[in-house]
């Protein structure tokens, strides 16, 4: 048995001398030291990481059997939308690929909402973690392109409207918007020349850059170590060999538990796939069933769920500023409401961090804006003329609350210095 | 930039010097990829006229053919249709067609060549979703109990009436696009092209 050992510890000492192998090994797992008192709202960071590699193996596979064409073929069905019935029907295991791959897009976008949220919780992108927010938002903007992209490829009539409004909303920036959505089509309509180079961007151009955000995002937050739920910086109070008092190895304390998160997703996960993969609608919008007709808007058309929040807000602008179109300013309202998120580690003045030590104001205030996202986001579902109960009229209900929605970042510095909080504990608490 | 003992000036400067070539050689490469995506030479030669037979449209009917990609109606409005529209001029953005969404020769009351028949691009002028038609008037519309008729957007809900005159207070900002046509004949329309034949 030694001899064996002997000639692995000699082999790992050969890798060494070439290439950093143990001391990367150290620096990021079995001697990265997180904080102990992780809870459930760390999962969803390895989740996320979980999802992406599903989605890259899916897709790869995907793209053996799909085909990025709008000609018709001889049945009069366009070509992509063809292939991907194909993919379904006849490809051995195509159904479980692509639903994968549909419902994975979903599921990226619960993970990464709840990963968002855990660090709105704890104060996450507080100083000196902003360039780890930063990236993240980084990775959130090339998630919702790569989503966007994506929807496009099946070809349906969702597909076609969809990329024509959003391919749209360009052309409302003055002087030089129509042109840009003219280059951004590569023709005067959305047609093949669009699809293919959708293609080109959901497959390579983003994935590329998506990879990279990723990877320096956990550089980043290996570099400045990781918040916790208290908020407080578990470097400070380090033992004889500089390890952190209240920092365990990632590997094999948070590799085993992130295991845990990972079956139960994958029990979720497989339940929607198996039995749910059109999520009711949500996941794969039933428009979507009819091949792209350039000629006829269905009657309702609406974004998959994880870009609702953001339509309504572009809805609710309905008149003119400056001389300039209210389709501009409800383009400037959508851009800004997935930006102002970038913002946070400035606009955030209170002494802690954690929402554990934050007083009642931020409470309140934070807990009005999640429900208030929720309902612009249902309202994003529905159609304009959308009644609660048949009787409260949505619009103004969307209006209201998009004002909300930048009022709390906008005045966030006023309010997050005068909130009344308790003082942080010295180290990190096991609740 | 710094001179000293340990900067040599002159080498320095032939770094800033080559940096700044390469970046502008660097730009410059980029210009054939970003052109690339600009409509193709194929792209730009589509887009031939279109001929439309429109004596089975029936008052009251509306068609859809393929112009450019895009669907444009040909409706053939009624008298009540027609007199309902100047009645609503005063809840229209642009009642007068004063913003240039028109050829000259359909800069009227009707925003058309002949009264009855409307041609226009059926591309909503907010984010380019094709307006539903919802001819029947009033409660029976499921939008407004005085709605006198026209169309509506099923992407964000901007009204237009049936001279396509878009509604105040509507995202779209625009009154419906009139395509350049012409007849040849009574019931013969040419629709991309309105140059004397």
């Amino acid at each position: 048995m030694s001899k064996v050992n002997a000639l692995l510890q000699g082999t790992l000492d050969w890798v060494d001398a070439r290439f950093p192998l143990t001391s990367n090994w150290k620096a990021h797992l079995s001697e990265y030291y997180a904080p102990k008192n992780f809870n459930f709202w760390y999962f969803f960071g390895s989740l996320a990481m979980l999802v992406l590699v599903i989605q890259i193996v899916t897709g790869i596979f995907l793209t053996m059997h799909y085909k990025p064409d709008a000609a018709l073929n001889a049945s009069g069905v366009p070509v992509a939308f063809a292939s991907v019935e194909y993919i379904m029907r006849d490809v051995s295991w195509g159904w479980l690929i692509r639903y994968m791959h549909s419902t994975g897009a979903s599921a990226f976008f619960v993970v990464v909402y709840l990963h968002m949220f855990r660090g709105l919780l704890y104060g996450s992108y507080r100083k000196p973690r902003e360039l780890i927010w930063l990236f993240g938002i980084g990775i959130f903007l090339c998630l919702m392109g790569e989503a966007f992209f994506g929807y496009l490829l099946p070809w349906g009539q969702m597909s076609f409207w969809g990329a024509q409004v959003i391919v749209n909303l360009f052309s409302a920036i003055p002087l030089i918007g129509e042109d840009l959505s003219i280059w951004l089509r590569g023709d005067y309509v959305v047609g093949d020349a669009t699809l293919n180079r959708f293609f080109a961007f959901h497959v390579i151009a983003m994935p590329l850059v998506l990879v990279g955000l990723v990877g320096a995002h956990i550089i980043a937050l290996h570099e400045v170590g990781s918040n916790n739920p208290d908020g407080v910086e578990i470097k400070k109070k380090k033992d004889a060999n500089g390890v952190p008092l209240d920092g365990i190895p990632f590997h094999p304390y948070y590799t085993v538990k992130d295991i845990v998160g990972v079956i139960v997703f994958l029990m979720v996960f497989s339940v929607i796939v198996f039995f749910m993969p059109e999520g009711g609608g949500y996941f794969l919008e039933y428009n979507n069933f009819d091949p792209a007709d350039p000629l006829k808007t269905p009657p309702h058309i609406a974004p998959v769920w994880y870009f609702t929040p953001y339509y309504s807000l572009l809805r609710a602008v309905t008149y003119p500023l400056f001389g300039i179109d209210a389709k501009f300013w409800g383009v400037v309202a959508m851009g800004a409401g997935t930006l102002i998120f970038a913002f946070l580690p400035w606009l955030d003045r209170s002494p802690v961090k954690s929402i554990r030590y934050r007083g009642t104001m931020t409470k309140v205030l934070l807990a009005i804006w999640i429900v208030g996202f929720f309902i612009l986001g249902f309202l994003g579902t529905k159609d304009p003329a959308y009644k609660f109960f048949g009787a409260i009229p949505g619009a103004p209900v969307a209006q209201l609350l998009s004002v909300y929605y930048f009022l709390f970042f906008l005045t966030m510095p006023i309010w997050s210095s005068l909130d009344r909080c308790q003082p942080e504990p010295g180290r990190v608490t096991m609740k | 930039m710094s001179c000293n003992e340990n900067v040599d000036c002159g080498r320095r400067r032939l770094l800033v010097a080559t940096a700044a070539a390469g970046g502008v050689a660097g730009v410059a490469a980029a210009v054939p990829f970003v052109a690339s995506m600009l409509p193709s030479e194929r792209a730009k030669a589509a887009g031939a006229p279109v001929e439309v037979d429109i004596s089975k449209l029936a008052p009251g009917q509306m068609m859809t053919v393929e112009w450019r990609g895009k669907p444009v109606w040909i409706i053939n409005r009624t008298k009540e249709m027609l007199d309902g529209l100047a009645k609503i001029a005063d809840q229209l953005a642009d009642p007068k067609s004063d913003k240039k969404m028109q050829p000259d020769y359909a800069r009227n009351e009707t925003r058309s060549i002949k009264p009855e028949i409307l041609v226009a691009v059926g591309i909503c002028t907010h984010l380019g979703c094709s307006p539903t038609d919802k001819f029947k008037t009033g409660a029976d519309s499921g939008i407004d109990p005085n709605w006198p008729g026209g169309f509506i957007c099923p992407c964000h809900g901007s009204t237009f009436d049936l001279a396509g005159r878009v509604y105040k207070s509507k995202p779209a900002p625009d009154n419906l696009e009139i395509p350049p046509h012409m007849y040849l004949g009574d019931a013969k329309l040419v629709i991309g092209e309105d140059k004397k034949a």
